[in-house]
């Protein structure tokens, strides 16, 4: 562009405004030396990465205010938490992770925005970000052109595969499928009425449930309902349940509906230990905002429960805690979210380098076995092999797990068949 | 409110004054020159971007400022300009070759996953280019034509106007959120590569819309200068003053009102195709009521009765809203609800109140001690 | 859809859905009565309404925390006193802000909307900051949660029955208030004619500032309230707002009388419509209704004639 009009006067000016606009870019990042613990620079980095001999840059890309924040604050503790145990134990390929944190501040083209910022103007090796699918998919574009690297912690309704991101959640089917088959065989659920808040993911799920249930199940479905984000009146549809006495409330309706939805269910008088309620938009997280006492006695279906019983969870839990405070509590997306660092980390260290390409070439087939929620394994299509657990929420917040699939469920992002 | 009623009516009605040619000059020094010589490509396109917010600004200028008509809903006109801008690239994105991985190729792949087999009808003509460009003008003037006439008829007026807009843009947001099948859903309609072949997302591409959405951006201001110089200005500043004394002078209010309302959503649909181009995707989010009001706090902020001041309370504001929120996430909440308040208690004419008060009297002082010849006549009134 | 059903069945749901309706009515006149007062009564739009309403809510949940841990045997009265220390905030509030921020603009109507957004960033932003961005969850005494079993089928929640019983008492007494005490009297006269009243020695500010007050005051009750049915988070009263406006505006900005006659009849519909067509049309169309109606009749159901 004009990059060398600007000369004398202007050149100061523009310096100057630069500075007030910009803040002072980080350039000259250019390696002169190597001391590095681990290999040359020149060698772990031939793309133009922010990587010095020291240290190595990655980003954090969530929404620190705005409607999301009460999402994203989990993803972003748990991204900080697994860079300081990286950071503790030596860093990656020798070198200390910097964190630059960008707000994505719930607006998906600031997310866009911030992403191009992180990739262009800080050479971030790679990204831990995004949280709703529309942040991710405004983002997506930007790290595709500018070939990022994007850890996505969400589950979500799949219909996507992008060689520049790697999603460390459930794509719809893994959260779901076995979920279902669970609660037709132990619980006899036979019918169904599905409630979701009207947007594409629990639009999506319910389709993949519907067609789970009809041609799989051999069951029906009685009724299926959406309401708009942010809708707090649930009394009639909850009349309809009344109504239509299925055997089994599947429901994904999210942010503050979920808090009404379920207060009104229970004020109604639906006993929740003897109605069953199979839910994949609660985890711990939510119902700290619900309420124990409200949900008590519903069904989850995640791939984690803070309650998992293992070494490794143990940890993680007692760390977080030590982090940010006793009273924190950690959902599905928060440890999914604690995956993308180390499973780059590992990525980073198979291929010896920081260069995307060959992180991304190294990571299919990937291994965590230290994982949270378990033993992890990155499939070629950049989902995760991963366990699905049905709890039942307990009035302190907790869930009881009573179910876990005896086999990594393998992800499937455009299931044949459901679509 | 507050404003002076005019003083005399200049006869010789020359297009613009002096200090408002001075205004367009700095304006188009700074958008043309300045700022692309200082920013790189990355701040060049979040200024571009922001500029297609003005267009909205620009707009509210014209029906809030000169009409008195407060619509918290220029956010559909901006979000339909862009939806129809985006539905036309979406389609140019999706041909049979890039999609041949789907259940059915050459639609849309949000279509294919919601299992729609066809393009519906209301896509189909959007494969036009011209056609696309028609409907972003038509459509939203036509659709603030059908709102304005049937409520200005009615002589709906004031925040009677502005709640049932907002109720309007909440509506569309529901029905886009909800028929994703048509639309994109909350997600939006994303990952728009090409215009008429040419790729939009390449660092030149941007340069060159950022270049022609600022030229389009002036000419709508220049445009706007004509309505305002024109009878019609007058007419609807009168109106905004005194409503009944036009009528009964034997205007049609409500057509004059309809007027300046189509206009303002005329405005806002260039703003948000071209925002749509810059930024690559077009999401309700844009639609809402809360876009639609920070829109209006733009123009409040540039000063409600200024064009320029629309663009450079835009500019502002959304500079302020990315450097604190780059640094100071936790405030920056604090800061924008400050300025509001700010703006409106101290500064009800925002930038440009303060230019006028303080500014132009030095100005004009020295101007005219430098050429003493041409008497400058001060009505501010018309501004 | 009713074939499978027998007639008991049935009476018993639309018993229910009856009760629903009656629900949400109460719901949404609490919500607009406030408003009513403020909009209606003074002109002044207060986009900070959610914002009022969402303090009566935090104020609910600090109250529920301090008894909790100090004074467990208290608890299950804990409800009245949150809400009467819910009034006192939001109305203290009100009043701060009325002072500080809404007796500069009287004359300018259109701009309180901008202050009072601009109002209801700060506040959201400073509940994020002190109670954090997560919702937080509002323990309720056991006798308000459940419901209350009429015959074998029909069962009605008891919380929406509190609610009832709560917008009744406030509405009466806001009426009582504003037709049958000096109070109210000068409120009206202020409304009608703000000169003449100070002429005639109403202290005009004061009076102002007293309705802002009980306004801001009501809505910290119905977001106390709120807290057994919705969440309580730093951007849950955004999820009123236009609700809020539309019952108000529809009914006729200067009448409380229109305020619940437009509660009762868009409640109605939208529970009717939602247990007859699905969740997000029946809000649409209602909306649509609400919207189509206005076009028609700009002045709302009930206005005052005034000569303007």
């Amino acid at each position: 562009m004009a990059e060398d009009k600007g000369k004398g006067l202007q050149s100061a000016l523009r310096r100057r405004l630069l500075m007030g606009l910009a803040g002072a870019p980080a350039i000259a990042l250019m390696p002169r030396m190597s001391f590095a613990a681990g290999p040359a620079t020149s060698a772990v980095n031939t793309t133009g990465l922010a990587v010095t001999d020291t240290e190595v840059t990655v980003g954090i890309l969530h929404s620190a205010t705005g409607t999301m924040a009460i999402s994203e604050t989990g993803s972003i503790q748990a991204e900080k938490l697994a860079i300081s145990q990286i950071n503790e134990a030596g860093g990656v390929l020798g070198r200390k992770i910097k964190i630059i944190q960008e707000d994505g501040a719930s607006d998906w083209p600031t997310f866009a925005e911030k992403a191009k910022k992180l990739l262009v103007n800080d050479h971030c090796a790679a990204v831990m970000g995004c949280w709703t699918s529309a942040s991710r998919k405004a983002a997506l574009p930007v790290f595709e052109q500018y070939n990022g690297l994007l850890y996505y912690p969400t589950f979500y309704e799949g219909l996507e595969q992008s060689k520049n991101v790697f999603y460390t959640g459930q794509e719809a089917t893994q959260q779901i499928l076995a979920g279902l088959n669970w609660v037709h065989k132990e619980k006899g659920g036979d019918s169904f009425f599905f409630i979701g808040s009207d947007y594409i993911w629990p639009r999506t799920s319910n389709k993949i449930a519907r067609k789970h249930v009809e041609n799989v199940l051999k069951g029906k479905v009685v009724g299926e309902e959406y309401f708009p984000l942010g809708h707090t009146q649930f009394n009639s549809v909850i009349n309809k349940i009344k109504l239509t006495k299925p055997k089994v409330i599947f429901a994904d309706v999210v942010g503050g509906s979920n808090v009404a939805f379920y207060k009104q269910l229970k004020a109604a008088g639906i006993d929740l230990s003897k109605q069953i309620l199979l839910t994949i938009s609660v985890t711990e997280d939510e119902i700290d905002g619900i309420g124990g006492d409200n949900i008590a006695g519903a069904y989850s279906c995640m791939k984690y429960f803070q309650s998992i019983e293992n070494e490794n969870n143990k940890a993680f839990v007692a760390a977080f805690k030590k982090m940010w405070g006793e009273k924190t509590v950690i959902g599905d997306v928060t440890q999914a979210a604690y995956l993308g660092p180390h499973l780059w980390k590992m990525a980073c260290e198979k291929a010896g380098s920081f260069d995307v390409d060959k992180v991304v070439a190294a990571s299919p087939g990937l291994e965590y076995k230290d994982a949270p929620e378990g033993y992890v394994r990155v499939d070629p299509n950049h989902h995760l092999w991963s366990k699905t657990r049905v709890g039942k929420a307990l009035p302190d917040g907790q869930f009881e797990i009573v179910y876990t699939s005896p086999e990594l469920i393998k992800p499937d992002p455009f299931p044949k068949g459901y679509q | 409110m507050t404003r002076s009623t005019p003083k005399t009516i200049v006869n010789d009605n020359p297009f613009m004054k002096p200090m408002e040619w001075v205004s367009l000059a700095l304006l188009v020094g700074v958008i043309f020159i300045l700022l692309p010589m200082l920013l790189d490509a990355f701040r060049l396109n979040l200024v571009g971007k922001y500029l297609t917010y003005s267009f909205v600004a620009l707009g509210l200028v014209i029906c809030w400022g000169f009409g008195g008509i407060l619509s918290l809903g220029q956010g559909v006109f901006f979000g339909l300009g862009g939806y129809l801008m985006a539905m036309y690239l979406k389609l140019e994105a999706s041909s049979v070759e890039n999609t041949k991985i789907q259940s059915t190729p050459g639609i849309p792949d949000f279509m294919d996953w919601n299992q729609i087999t066809e393009l519906p009808w209301f896509w189909k003509p959007f494969t036009s280019l011209p056609f696309t460009l028609i409907a972003v003008l038509v459509v939203p003037a036509f659709f603030a034509f059908v709102i304005g006439t049937a409520m200005f008829r009615r002589r709906v007026g004031g925040t009677y106007f502005a709640i049932i807009t907002q109720a309007i843009a909440a509506i569309l947001t529901i029905l886009i959120v909800g028929q994703q099948g048509y639309t994109g859903g909350i997600n939006g309609i994303t990952d728009l590569r090409t215009l008429h072949g040419w790729d939009i997302r390449t660092d030149s591409a941007h340069n060159i819309l950022y270049f022609v959405n600022a030229g389009l951006l002036v000419a709508c201001i220049l445009f706007a200068q004509a309505v305002k110089k024109s009878k019609l200005g007058r007419i609807l500043l009168a109106m905004r003053d005194k409503e009944d004394r036009v009528r009964f002078s034997g205007y049609q209010v409500a057509s004059f009102k309809t007027f300046a309302f189509c206009l303002a959503a005329v405005f806002a649909a260039i703003g948000g195709a071209m925002f749509t181009l810059q930024v690559g995707f077009m999401s309700p989010s844009f639609v809402g009521i809360v876009p639609s009001i920070e829109m209006v706090i733009y123009a409040a902020v540039g000063g409600r009765l200024s064009l320029f001041g629309a663009v450079w309370g835009t500019l502002l504001v959304n500079w302020a809203k990315t450097t604190f929120s780059e640094s100071f996430p936790e405030l920056w909440l604090f800061g924008l609800g400050g300025l509001f308040i700010l703006v409106v208690l101290a500064f009800p004419n925002g930038l440009a109140g303060i230019y006028r008060t303080y500014v132009e009297p030095r100005l004009t002082r020295r101007v005219k001690a430098l050429e003493p010849a041409p008497a400058v006549a001060l009505s501010h009134a018309a501004e | 859809m009713f074939g499978d059903y027998s007639l008991g069945d049935l009476g018993a749901i639309f018993a229910m859905q009856g009760f629903a309706g009656l629900i949400l009515f109460s719901v949404y006149v609490l919500m607009a009565l406030g408003l009513a007062i403020i909009f209606g009564q003074m002109g002044v739009i207060n986009m900070a309404h959610g914002e009022f309403m969402i303090l009566g809510a935090y104020m609910t949940y600090l109250c529920s925390n301090f008894f909790q841990t100090q004074l467990p045997a208290l608890f299950p009265a804990y409800f009245f006193i949150a809400m009467a220390l819910a009034f006192l905030a939001s109305g203290a509030l009100g009043m701060l802000v009325e002072w500080a921020l809404i007796r500069h603009l009287y004359k300018r109507p259109l701009d309180t909307l901008l202050a009072t957004w601009g109002l209801s960033l700060i506040l959201q932003q400073a509940y994020r900051s002190i109670f954090g961005a997560r919702e937080v969850g509002v323990e309720l005494p056991s006798w308000l949660i459940g419901s209350v079993q009429v015959t074998d089928t029909i069962e009605i929640p008891i919380n929406g029955m509190f609610v009832m019983a709560i917008t009744t008492l406030i509405t009466v007494g806001v009426a009582l208030l504003m037709y049958r005490s000096r109070f109210g009297a000068q409120v009206r006269a202020v409304v009608q004619n703000r000169a003449m009243a100070g002429a005639v020695g109403i202290d005009t500010e004061r009076v102002d500032r007293l309705t802002f007050g009980l306004g801001c005051g009501i809505a910290g009750i119905a977001g106390s309230a709120f807290t057994m049915v919705g969440s309580t988070g730093p951007t849950s009263g955004q999820l009123y707002i236009v609700d809020t406006f539309l019952i108000v505006v529809f009914g006729g900005a200067a009448s409380l009388l229109g305020t619940i006659a437009s509660a009762f009849s868009i409640s109605q519909t939208q529970s009717t419509l939602e247990f007859f067509l699905s969740g997000s049309t029946a809000k649409v169309l209602t909306l649509l209704a609400v919207v189509g109606i206005l076009m028609l009749r700009p002045q709302g159901l009930f206005t005052l004639k005034v000569r303007r």
